[in-house]
């Protein structure tokens, strides 16, 4: 009996992750290549027609630009909150950590108000008379990566927080009483140790964005169409799956490699593993 | 000595947190606005676009679905996933290692698919209940979580204690219940409240799980948004971010907010 008490007690979660995730997404994946025309028809199609060509570079550049940017932001913000004394500290944290745990749908509503056509940057631009006419700014790219931005900028400073707290101030302090000035100092000291957590919050980042649905949806709508929204439409709206489950099958093999590569990006750069 | 920090690094952390916060702010004063249009700074203040959520039928209903999936699906995570983790840190050498990574999976495989793959292979071909496959895609959505926050608590925990109280004749289960459960309890309760608001706020799992008469919050105020432009989305949305707070006041009495920039 005491042989299988760990599987007995882990078996509930197991067969629920097996049979509720594992199956069912092998089984999308798999009809992708049972349909008639042969195993990779649907990827053909996929790949052959020009506009969901477009969605997939699309989406991919989105993210790496949410990516590039969430990255800039999110590790000065961290740095700066990783030395402030401890209240402020706290205090940051907590500002971080509420817009994160605020859902994705009201975090996206917030910018339809101010990125609207007669939203709050539109009226304040005209009575500042810099503008006569309200400009188009929801359904472009750029509202969906400043939303995106601003969706992911708390994850990635949450991440950083931690990995930069750890680098201790005498070793700043000593970098810079070797001479090395503040630049130095950055790219030669902390830039290095911060690598792994980059990493991590780097694929955080670039899949949460590149597999998002309800911010393409709200700030893009059909005009700024991303692979998310794409499946979705392909799902319920013109009733296509195995359309759907190919671009699902898409999702999945690009977030996987992604990962998979990140790993082996993170085990390799650790300066702490050398 | 604490480090030097550049000025201009200072300014730019302070316009970033402006940037951070300022849109929920923007969110709370369109709610309170006395306008039939959504307006910041709102014009004349009044509570009506709150009251006006309940009158709307659809809100009500989905208010009572997300909150229905919420509680039995972390109820059910927590059923699961406080075994697994116990039986991952206390038989570690009897489990294989991949084991760890399946409960990584959730996290791995895009929400959307599952959701789709729930629709396509569990609700259409097996004619499951829509109810019982949003309540099972939120569980798995919520499970890492689960088995990440109770897996940190058990690695404090000197299961000697355990073996004491079994060795002095304590049934497992009494045991369970009066050795580990107290000393986890932190764990249990944040767990609970990260898993419960990971569930309310989902769409990308539930967007694909909506039939007649079923649908969530947050998939309502998608649909009430394509139709009207009115504050009553402002308002739900200020109901859910009284939610978070409450979540965040729980968490940092039981584990402490530092615990999410881990």
């Amino acid at each position: 009996m005491k042989r299988f008490a760990g599987w007995t007690l882990a078996s509930p979660a197991t067969l629920l992750v097996l049979l509720g995730l594992v199956a069912p997404v092998a089984a999308t994946i798999y009809t992708t290549f049972g349909t008639p025309g042969g195993p990779f028809a649907t990827y053909q199609a996929f790949f052959g027609s020009g506009f969901r060509r477009t969605v997939l570079l699309r989406t991919i550049n989105v993210s790496l630009i949410v990516t590039v940017i969430a990255l800039v932001i999110g590790f000065i913000t961290a740095y700066v909150v990783s030395r402030a004394p401890g209240w402020l500290k706290s205090i940051l944290i907590i500002a971080a950590v509420f817009p994160l745990l605020t859902g994705v749908v009201v975090r996206s509503f917030a910018w339809l108000i101010i990125l609207g056509k007669n939203g709050i940057l539109n009226s304040t631009l005209i009575n500042l008379g810099i503008i006569g006419e309200p400009l188009q700014m929801l359904y472009t790219q750029g509202s969906v990566i400043v939303a995106m931005v601003y969706l992911f900028v708390p994850l990635m400073v949450l991440t950083l927080v931690g990995v930069l707290e750890a680098i201790p101030d005498d070793l700043i302090q000593a970098s810079a009483s070797l001479g090395a000035n503040s630049w130095a100092t950055f790219t030669q000291v902390i830039l290095p140790l911060a690598v792994p957590g980059l990493i991590v919050g780097a694929v955080l980042v670039f899949t949460g964005s590149f597999t998002s649905y309800a911010t393409p949806q709200l700030l893009g709508g059909e005009q700024v169409m991303m692979m998310g929204t794409l499946m979705y439409q392909q799902a319920m709206v013109t009733f296509d799956w195995v359309s759907a489950s190919t671009i699902a099958a898409i999702m999945v093999v690009i977030t996987i490699a992604i990962v998979m590569a990140m790993n082996a990006a993170a085990r390799r750069l650790n300066p702490m593993t050398v | 000595m604490p480090t030097k920090i550049h000025p201009a690094l200072i300014g730019f952390t302070a316009l970033v947190f402006i940037f951070l916060v300022g849109p929920l702010i923007i969110v709370l004063g369109a709610a309170l606005s006395d306008t039939t249009y959504l307006t910041f700074p709102p014009q004349g203040l009044s509570l009506r676009w709150f009251q006006n959520i309940f009158e709307i039928d659809a809100f009500r209903r989905t208010i009572l679905t997300s909150l229905q999936v919420a509680v039995i699906s972390t109820f059910v995570a927590l059923l699961i996933g406080i075994p697994a983790s116990y039986a991952m840190s206390r038989y570690r050498i009897q489990l294989p290692g991949w084991l760890s990574t399946l409960f990584v999976l959730p996290v791995l495989v895009p929400e959307l698919v599952l959701g789709f793959s729930l629709l396509k292979n569990l609700a259409f071909q097996f004619n499951a209940p829509i109810f019982l496959s949003l309540i099972i895609g939120h569980t798995i959505l919520i499970l890492p979580y689960v088995i990440r926050v109770i897996s940190a608590s058990l690695a404090s925990f000197d299961f000697s204690i355990e073996e004491a109280a079994i060795s002095l004749g304590s049934p497992p289960l009494k045991t369970f219940f009066t050795v580990l459960l107290p000393n986890v309890r932190s764990g249990v309760i944040a767990a609970f409240i990260l898993a419960f608001i990971t569930s309310v706020n989902d769409v990308s799992i539930s967007i694909f799980l909506t039939g007649p008469g079923i649908s969530t919050l947050p998939i309502q105020l998608l649909a009430h948004m394509e139709q009207f432009f009115d504050p009553t989305v402002a308002s739900v949305s200020v109901l859910l971010m009284v939610l978070t707070v409450a979540v965040m006041a729980i968490v940092e009495r039981t584990l402490g907010l530092t615990f999410l920039a881990k």
